[in-house]
């Protein structure tokens, strides 16, 4: 699975406490922002790409791709499976089609993971300019 | 502002007027004797016929059940929409229309106050914020108290005083209308997924039957004197054979009857005079229920008349619905509700060539012409679980006319056809008596003073309809009936013209009513403390929070009523 | 200081009405019986991330305006625009949402709820084949086996297993509070229960104190109530389980169609299902048959991922099968604290739970058409309105693009993404804290909101702010058809 550094992998997308009250406190604030643009990763994984706690990690789609940091998870073991919460970061990477209904898809998106270490997590109001050129 | 209607034929039966040529006067919304004749506007009702606005008292229009049959069935909607005008919303109908829709329909065939049946105590704000976007006409609504914990803990002890305190608490904290009962029992035990067969069979782990509700509840809305009597939906409905269990129900109560007046009403009796051991077996009982009714005094029914098409059938009662889900294999959606009641919905379609539909269709009409007292009859189709009420001009041409039933009678099923006893029935209902089966005997069944009639001090809900029955006879043009009811030639509700040629003219506000009752002790410190104790048992909101609040009712219309506890 | 008792907390679906706050020079300084979401919106409602000025852009810049400028501008967009999108609504009171369904009407455009992008396909299903649900309570009081699957109550809904399903209280069922405290003091240690207390929100440390003393009874042996938790990654709640069956990703179909040939006593010709042995499965079902009352709470994990639809009409057909042979509901667990109202409310108006267009005049419903992630991924709205709710953080990129690239309107208390990307922001007051109202719980239970403190100055709430703009979006109508007529 392991190709020169690249995982490939499922993209969850999902609540976590931590989102949730930091969505209630307001979303300007970092802690908002520091809680959303992560990625929960299997330990196993983040051996295989190398990569400890806190790296940034590059996460691609067919729909686009991201950089955010990696947790390792605590809801382990799940190989092969990243999850990154609710928000704009992981907005860049699901799958828009509805497929007739309505409902983009959230969960169980085929995705790589990579490390980035030159790449930086944007803030929020950055990933706005460069997405919407807003904000 | 005065309004003077002219020379038409009116029809009220409170005041004993039969089709005179009269005029009526109104003036700030009620019925006076005279008006300024120079400054009020006039209406010319010549040649046409006169009622008071329509009084409906059973029909499932708003609340959670009738949502959840909304959310449902997009399919019922989507044929049958209503375009948003300069003075109207917009919605859809069919079976289940939204609320503004709702409004309008009735009031566009002259009907200007409707009961809803069945409301969950706890969900009662849900049907209030309903009934308060429901235009124009007048409401009300009766909470479902014959499963309620207390209803059946207080009566299993017999402390028939103690449950009257209660419920008077729970009709004004719900600011419903009356005791309304379904398959006392079942709902309970259908909590476990179980029912009730019988008057005599236990509810489970409550020591109590139905015999036992239905008769302490008789007895609780006596000492309240509430304006209705109790409203039960029976056991056993909707099975084969339950024409016995109606029967039953009607006798369990006989000696708690005073001086003639009736102290229950059975509901859509229609679903519970069925004969018969199976569905093949199934028969006619309106005969054997018309009989009895016709010898006693103590109980009115409404038909619950079936329609032939596709509608919503929605009942509190659980178990039944289920039991319909089981048989159709359709949609169902069920919605128990803690502490209190349940409620089942399955989409069902009525056919003309089903012999058990057909059968059900005669048994409305057969019951409606076979009880010799209109006023112990009432026409409705339990809307929707007959029929939208929409199809009130159809049941209202049966009743006229043999001539119309036979048209029916021709197309439906051969064996339904045969064992009818339609054919055999020539009565034909004349305006008078449509005018009691359709308000003038709701509103007294009601306790309504103010409505149902045209005399000096009673709310101007008026329809004028276009038919002359000096010249036209309703049993030969039974279709010019229908059409004059289909679209009011005039509804005015609360003095103002409304509707004019089927066509609503503007978009308002009815009233809810509800009952204020007044306890003659002063007890409700006591009470309000044993039910806030208890509170935290029994439900999962917090008691300050459960009563609805006059600000859900667009407008409210509390009726006082003094209680003997 | 006074106390006020019995509030209901507007976040999420549980709508807990037992929350208690001390209120000191009009805010907020205490909760009581609230989770952490709970006490972090109370306690938040004076941070200094509202808005507290409407906001207009001007060459690419916020500026700061009169409310009277910011609705006359907002009544102009929408009076122009030929297709709108009006979207939102989770978060408001059915009464702002009432008035939001008479704008949308008013300007022919198209309304949205939060729905279609959570429970959109549970709402499908539903229309599809009907739910076997029922209230909290009867939950409480009866259930003996009880499922989360597909979601995280303990992250999501974190009272809801105290208030209303395992460790509640009730008539027929006891709590099984004990069982589990035992469990994971015999596993974990005590430190771990206190922090678990703490996070359950269980009334006062001496209680939680109090209620670590009983005896150890091993949750196997353990009669009563059974939690069975569903989930493709092991979660809090899932710690909690008397069974854990954890999923493969996208396999949750599979699972559930196997699950209805057990109970339905077919044999399975293979050993795993999506990952579970089927000797596993088999006990599962086996407690699902046997239990007296079973309750099955499903959430965005089955109705996001995989089939979804497809996911949903397999569960409800299990919950058909399955009362068949005993009593068995199905409830989904709704996220924001008045989603379930806005559905009943578009419902009771149009017919339609969410996705409802007005452009012929009248309501239309065609989810997969006129749901608005598809109206904006086709580019065909040309103004929108956004009320309570973010969309541009939970839309798909593509979806939030466009809904940037239109003249964009956003209603609300604090300066969310989508404010962020706005033309132009009016602040609006919490509902629930700031403005009184009415939200329906998960169950369809109506719970009233309070106010019990006032918003910051001149910040209306959104009932009466859609209000205004309904008149003025009607004064203008009337001014252009006088000017066309003369
Ligand atoms: S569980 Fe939900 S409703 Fe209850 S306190 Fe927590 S956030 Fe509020
Ligand atoms: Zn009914």
């Amino acid at each position: 699975m392991v190709e020169k550094h690249k995982l490939k992998v499922v993209l969850l997308t999902g609540r976590t406490i931590e989102q949730g009250v930091g969505k209630e406190l307001g979303k300007i604030t970092s802690e908002y922002a520091e809680s959303v643009s992560v990625c929960y990763m299997d330990p196993e994984d983040m051996k295989k790409l190398d990569i400890k706690d806190g790296a940034n990690v590059q996460v691609s789609t067919a729909f686009g791709s991201v950089v955010v940091k990696a947790k390792k998870s605590l809801r382990a073991p799940h190989p092969g499976v990243i999850y990154i919460p609710y928000g704009p970061w992981a907005n860049v990477v699901v799958d828009p089609e509805t497929h007739g209904i309505g409902m983009p898809t959230f969960k169980g998106v085929p995705a790589t993971v990579e490390p980035a270490p030159d790449k930086p997590v944007l803030g929020l109001s950055e990933l706005l300019k460069q997405q919407f050129g807003k904000g | 502002m005065e309004l003077l209607i002219r020379n038409g034929f009116v029809f009220d039966p409170i005041n004993g007027v039969n089709g005179e040529k009269m005029d009526i006067a109104v003036k700030d919304g009620k019925i006076v004797d005279k008006v300024n004749e120079s400054r009020a506007k006039t209406i010319d009702a010549t040649g046409m016929v006169v009622m008071p606005g329509g009084v409906d008292i059973h029909s499932h229009i708003a609340g959670g059940k009738v949502n959840a049959g909304r959310l449902l069935r997009p399919e019922d909607h989507f044929k049958d929409v209503e375009r948003k005008t300069a003075v109207t919303r917009s919605g859809v109908g069919y079976s289940i229309p939204s609320t503004f829709t709702t409004g309008y329909r009735y009031a566009r065939m002259g009907w200007t106050t409707v009961m809803d049946p069945a409301m969950p105590p706890l969900e009662a704000k849900h049907t209030h914020e309903e009934l308060s976007d429901t235009p124009i006409i007048d409401k009300a609504s009766y909470p479902l108290l014959g499963d309620w914990w207390f209803v059946l803990e207080y009566l299993r002890d017999g402390k028939i005083e103690e449950c009257a305190r209660h419920v008077a608490w729970m009709i004004k904290a719900t600011k419903g209308y009356a005791i309304k009962v379904v398959n006392p029992g079942g709902l309970e035990a259908w909590g476990y997924g179980r029912n009730v067969e019988s008057l005599d069979d236990p509810v489970p782990c409550f020591g109590i039957t139905p015999r036992e509700i239905i008769r302490g509840l008789c007895k609780v809305n006596k000492l309240l004197h509430l304006p209705h009597t109790i409203h039960l939906h029976t056991n056993n409905l909707g099975k084969p054979g339950n024409y016995l269990t109606a029967l039953e129900t009607m006798r369990c109560v006989e000696d708690l009857a005073e001086n003639g007046k009736p102290v229950i009403h059975i509901t859509h009796c229609q679903f519970c005079a069925f004969k018969g051991d199976d569905w093949r077996t199934f028969q006619s009982g309106a005969e054997e229920i018309a009989n009895y009714v016709n010898a006693h005094s103590h109980v009115t029914l409404d038909m619950g008349q079936v329609i032939f098409t596709d509608t919503t059938t929605m009942t509190a009662d659980g178990p039944f619905q289920y039991t319909l889900y089981t048989l159709t294999g359709n949609k169902w959606t069920n919605h128990d509700v803690e502490t209190e009641t349940s409620a089942g919905i399955v989409p069902f379609h009525y056919k003309r060539k089903s012999y058990v539909h057909a059968t059900q269709w005669s048994i409305g009409l057969e019951l409606a012409l076979l009880i010799k007292d209109p006023w112990k009859i009432m026409m409705t189709t339990d809307h929707p679980n007959g029929g939208p009420f929409t199809a009130y001009p159809r049941i209202i041409a049966w009743l006229m006319s043999r001539k119309a039933r036979e048209a029916t009678l021709r197309k439906i099923n051969p064996k339904a056809r045969s064992r009818s006893l339609l054919p055999s029935i020539s009565r034909e209902l004349d305006f008078y008596e449509i005018a009691i089966v359709t308000r003038a005997g709701q509103a007294k069944a009601l306790g309504l003073k103010n409505k149902g009639h045209l005399g000096v001090g009673a709310d101007a809900d008026i329809a004028i309809y276009n038919f002359n029955p000096e010249t036209m006879d309703p049993a030969k043009n039974y279709r010019a009936v229908r059409r004059a009811f289909k679209r009011a030639a005039y509804t005015i509700k609360g003095g103002q013209v409304v509707v004019k040629d089927g066509e609503v003219l503007k978009h308002m506000d009815g009233a809810t009513m509800w009952l204020d009752v007044q306890l003659c002790e002063p007890c409700e410190i006591e009470l309000n403390e044993n039910l806030k104790r208890r509170f935290k048992e029994y439900w999962t909101v917090e008691f300050e929070n459960y009563p609805v609040s006059e600000d859900y009712l667009a407008v409210s219309h509390p009726i006082p009523v003094k209680a003997d506890v | 200081m006074p106390v006020v008792k019995a509030v209901s907390c507007p976040v999420c679906g549980s709508l807990c009405d037992d929350i208690e706050l001390t209120i000191e020079n009009g805010e907020v300084v205490k909760v009581k019986n609230g989770c952490a979401m709970c006490e972090a919106k109370f306690l938040s409602h004076r941070s200094e991330h509202r808005i507290r000025k409407p906001l207009i852009r001007k060459d690419g810049e916020f500026v700061e305006t009169t409310l009277e400028e910011a609705i006359r501008r907002t009544a102009e967009i929408l009076a122009e625009a030929n297709y709108p999108v009006l979207y939102g609504w989770s978060n408001t009171s059915c009464e702002a949402i009432s008035v939001g369904i008479e704008l949308a009407e008013e300007v022919g455009g198209v309304i949205d709820n939060t729905a279609v992008v959570c429970h959109g396909p549970s709402l499908l299903s539903v229309q599809d084949m009907g739910i076997p649900s029922c209230t909290l309570g009867q939950i409480r009081h009866r259930a003996d086996l009880i499922i989360y699957w597909g979601c995280d109550p303990w992250s999501a809904h974190p009272r809801h297993i105290e208030r209303y399903t395992a460790f509640a209280e009730g008539r027929f069922e006891k709590s099984a509070w004990r069982g589990y405290m035992a469990k994971i003091r015999s596993l974990i240690g005590l430190k771990k229960i206190r922090s678990a207390a703490k996070r359950l929100v269980l009334k006062e440390p001496s209680e939680i104190e109090a209620r670590l003393k009983p005896t150890f009874v091993p949750s196997i042996a353990r009669e009563g109530r059974k939690l069975i938790v569903v989930d493709v990654r092991r979660t809090k709640t899932a710690e909690m389980a008397d069974f854990f069956i954890q999923v493969e990703p996208g396999k949750d179909y599979e699972l559930l169609q196997a699950l209805r040939a057990l109970v339905r006593d077919q044999e399975l010709e293979v050993d795993h299902v999506a990952g579970v042995p089927v000797e596993y499965l088999e006990e599962v079902v086996d407690a699902m048959v046997s239990c007296d009352f079973g309750a099955l709470f499903f959430g965005l994990g089955l109705t996001m991922g995989g089939a979804k639809l497809r996911n949903i009409d397999a569960a409800l057909s299990l919950i058909r099968d399955l009362n068949m042979r005993t009593k068995f509901v199905i409830m989904p667990m709704r996220g924001h604290f008045n989603v379930t109202g806005a559905n009943m409310v578009f419902t009771w108006q149009t017919g339609y739970p969410y996705a409802v267009d007005f452009s012929l005049g009248y309501p239309r419903y065609n989810p997969g058409e006129t749901s608005v992630v598809d109206v904006l991924l086709r580019g065909e709205s040309d103004a929108a309105l956004v009320v309570a709710s973010d969309p541009v953080s939970s839309f798909p990129r593509k979806a939030a693009e466009h809904l940037a690239r239109n003249p964009l309107i956003y209603v609300g208390p604090h300066m969310d993404v989508t404010a962020q990307v706005a033309d132009v922001v009016i602040p609006s007051a919490f509902v629930g804290i700031e403005a009184p109202g009415t939200a329906y719980r998960m169950d369809h239970v109506p719970i009233p909101l309070k106010k019990v403190v006032d918003p910051p100055e001149g910040v209306l709430p959104d009932e009466e702010i859609l209000r205004r703009i309904l008149s003025e979006v009607r004064k203008i109508k009337r001014e252009k058809t006088k000017a066309e007529a003369a």
